[in-house]
């Protein structure tokens, strides 16, 4: 156990949980405004491919992930539409935009399949992102920086400030929300297109930076991953944070171990643990009411003002 | 229609009575469709991309004989079955399942659509309307595997596969044996990821073989993803399926290529003709289904004239890389010396060959 692989070892961990705690993060602020929009999976995917598609075009990254991130919220929009300003059931709604999401990547996609992209890389100059040790710190995209910086700046806004205490207002009681005057249908819109936004750039991290070309349905899942740490983390920005990270572990894990040699588990077990872990999840969290990290009280609730 | 004359009754009459041949003879030259499903989506660049290839150059050779369809991102479980029906219901009449994974599913909706005809991918269960089909990848394994073995400098080849199913447990051997033929000390670290298109995943797993010292990896799975990382990392690899290059232009020795196109054309064929019955197919190097792309520049002429000679061996029937003598991980001789695997072996074979270290 040299100090370089261990170094390895937390840079592939760092680097498979960045795309899932964005998304998750995102996911996080939609379902504080009392939203559930079960649309991660499609917008990540709208984000992955113009993200992939405008880097592709223009040759500049940063472009490529501002059209992501606007892909991904004009994505959400349409969801925000269908549940916000016509009540449609946010469940089916939100899976409708995933396989919105998928089918459209995949057409706009089909035409930049086999190309690939130069990875987006560290911002620091190479002496600290090359160097055997700091790369630890300084080796990353710029992706994985700011999915911290993102996930720290949500708690510390939904937990100290005033924005987003009403935010916490407007998903826990829309209605007393609504008589002080707050514009419940108008934070419910802005979360979602922010989550979205989010959502988008979760997907640009997989083709721009983890494997830099554009596949169908690279996300493989992970979008329902991220909904699940939001449930995990009982919908606290600190929980998610771990959730994420131990995500992360448990898989680099899974292939160290193999890699070595030791199975640790059968291979089924595995493959069985995603719904495995989702089931846990369902039980501690039918069991935990009354305690904390419950989930906001409206949501998964259209809100119809009346009077 | 002022002067209708007997002769132009009798013409029309004519072209009346020959009308319901016509209708018939219409319904009889319908073309064939022919349904896929596939795995991935058929932008995978890799597995589902190779089969998707292949059915468009059978669309392409039989004109308008033939009309095809697929269903892209089938599961290898239960809900195969319910498409297959659906398939078959729609009146598809040839029917491609292009992964392992639905081996019982095809055969139980084969059983209640008897006047279909299924075509199974790499399983090997048959029935009366059941042809299986693979293509010995392994022949392209064994020619990587040399290279492999003769660029490795860490004598550790690292192996990134799916699940291990018979045909991924193959080209691990192959691999292996191929590579211990020109370093006798080469170890292959195997991981599988549960997985057949994953990117993220592909290149964790990629990554982690690196760090474990692998300095040659080969790619089980079906995205380029594992490739592009071996680029970034300054280490090698091989394209799966079809030629990556362009994903990693240092990184790509070579690539084995699946051509599924040739095997799509003859069936769609044999059913048009009325001729087609339950086989099995396992079309090599030598057929032109398994086709290895051209090397890479840094690869040094000495590797290439090893690889080539592997593959010159197989299209001249004189070579086999599951010849014997192998032993198992635990160093147990599986084949006798001089002896070869038969493909009836080789298609349930759930062992793997000394060197391999696997979970």
């Amino acid at each position: 156990m040299t100090m370089t692989f261990i170094i390895d070892a937390l840079v592939t961990i760092i680097g498979i949980t960045t795309p899932i705690l964005l998304a998750a993060s995102g996911e996080l602020v939609v379902e504080k405004s009392g939203v559930i929009n079960l649309g991660v999976e499609g917008m990540m995917l709208v984000g992955a491919i113009a993200g992939f598609a405008v880097t592709f075009e223009t040759g500049n990254p940063w472009l490529g992930i501002a059209v992501a991130m606007l892909a991904g919220s004009l994505a959400s929009l349409i969801f925000g539409v269908l549940v916000l300003s016509f009540g449609a059931n946010q469940v089916a709604t939100g899976l409708a935009l995933t396989i919105f999401g998928i089918g459209l990547s995949s057409l706009i996609g089909s035409n930049y399949v086999g190309i690939a992209l130069e990875g987006v890389e560290s911002p620091f100059p190479s002496v600290l992102s090359a160097d055997p040790f700091w790369r630890l710190i300084f080796g990353h995209s710029p992706f994985v920086y700011f999915a911290i910086f993102l996930i720290l700046a949500i708690g510390y806004f939904l937990n100290k400030t005033r924005a987003g205490l009403v935010l916490r207002a407007v998903g826990e009681n829309d209605h007393s929300a609504h008589s002080i005057g707050y514009s419940v249908l108008g934070i419910r819109y802005a979360a979602i297109a922010f989550g979205g936004a989010i959502a988008g750039l979760a997907g640009a991290d997989f083709s721009m930076v983890i494997s830099p070309l554009w596949a169908e349905q690279m996300t493989a899942g992970r979008g329902w991953i991220a909904l699940a740490l939001v449930v995990f983390a009982g919908w606290r920005a600190g929980p998610l944070l771990a959730g994420a990270y131990f995500f992360g572990v448990l898989m680099a894990l899974e292939l160290y171990a193999k890699a070595s040699g030791y199975a640790i588990m059968p291979s089924q077990f595995w493959a069985a643990m995603p719904y495995l872990i989702a089931v846990i999840v369902l039980a501690i969290i039918s069991s935990r009411d009354g305690r904390g990290g419950k989930a906001p009280a409206c949501l998964g609730k259209p809100f119809i003002p009346n009077g | 229609m002022t002067n209708f004359t007997r002769r132009d009754f009798v013409k029309t009459a004519a072209a009346a009575s020959v009308l319901p041949v016509l209708g018939t003879s219409a319904r009889a030259a319908d073309p064939l469709k022919v349904a896929f499903i596939y795995l991935g989506p058929v932008g995978d660049y890799g597995w589902t991309w190779a089969h998707d290839k292949g059915r468009k150059e059978m669309e392409a050779a039989l004109g308008g004989q033939v009309k095809s369809t697929y269903v892209e991102n089938v599961k290898e479980d239960a809900s195969a079955i319910p498409i297959l029906r659906d398939l078959a219901r729609q009146g598809n009449k040839l029917i491609f399942a292009t992964s392992f994974g639905y081996m019982d599913q095809v055969l139980e909706v084969a059983k209640e659509f008897p006047d279909v005809k299924f075509e199974h991918c790499t399983g090997f269960k048959r029935a009366a309307n059941v042809t299986t089909y693979n293509s010995r990848f392994h022949e392209g394994r064994a020619v990587t595997g040399t290279v492999a073995g003769k660029i490795s400098k860490s004598g550790v080849i690292g192996y990134l596969g799916s699940f291990k199913i018979p045909e991924v447990v193959m080209g691990v051997n192959a691999f292996t044996l191929a590579a211990q033929a020109v370093n006798p000390k080469i170890q292959t670290k195997l991981v599988m990821i549960d997985s057949w298109f994953d990117p993220a995943k592909e290149t964790a797993a990629t990554e982690t073989l690196a760090n474990l010292g692998c300095d040659v990896i080969a790619t089980h799975t079906d995205s380029p993803a594992p490739l592009q990382l071996c680029q970034k990392k300054g280490i090698f690899g091989f394209g799966q399926g079809a030629d990556m290059s362009k994903f990693a232009p240092k990184a790509q020795l070579t690539a084995i290529e699946d051509i599924w196109g040739p095997h799509y054309t003859a069936r769609a064929k044999a059913a048009l003709a009325g001729t087609w019955k339950s086989e099995d197919f396992w079309d090599g190097i030598k057929e032109g289904a398994v086709k290895v792309s051209a090397y890479n520049a840094s690869v040094p002429k000495d590797v290439q004239d090893a690889a080539n000679k592997i593959i010159d061996g197989y299209k001249a029937g004189s070579y086999d890389v599951f010849t014997g003598p192998i032993y198992d991980q635990g160093g147990a001789l599986k084949v006798k010396e001089g002896q070869k695997m038969g493909l009836g072996d080789l298609a349930t074979i759930d062992w793997y060959v000394k060197g391999v270290q696997s979970a």
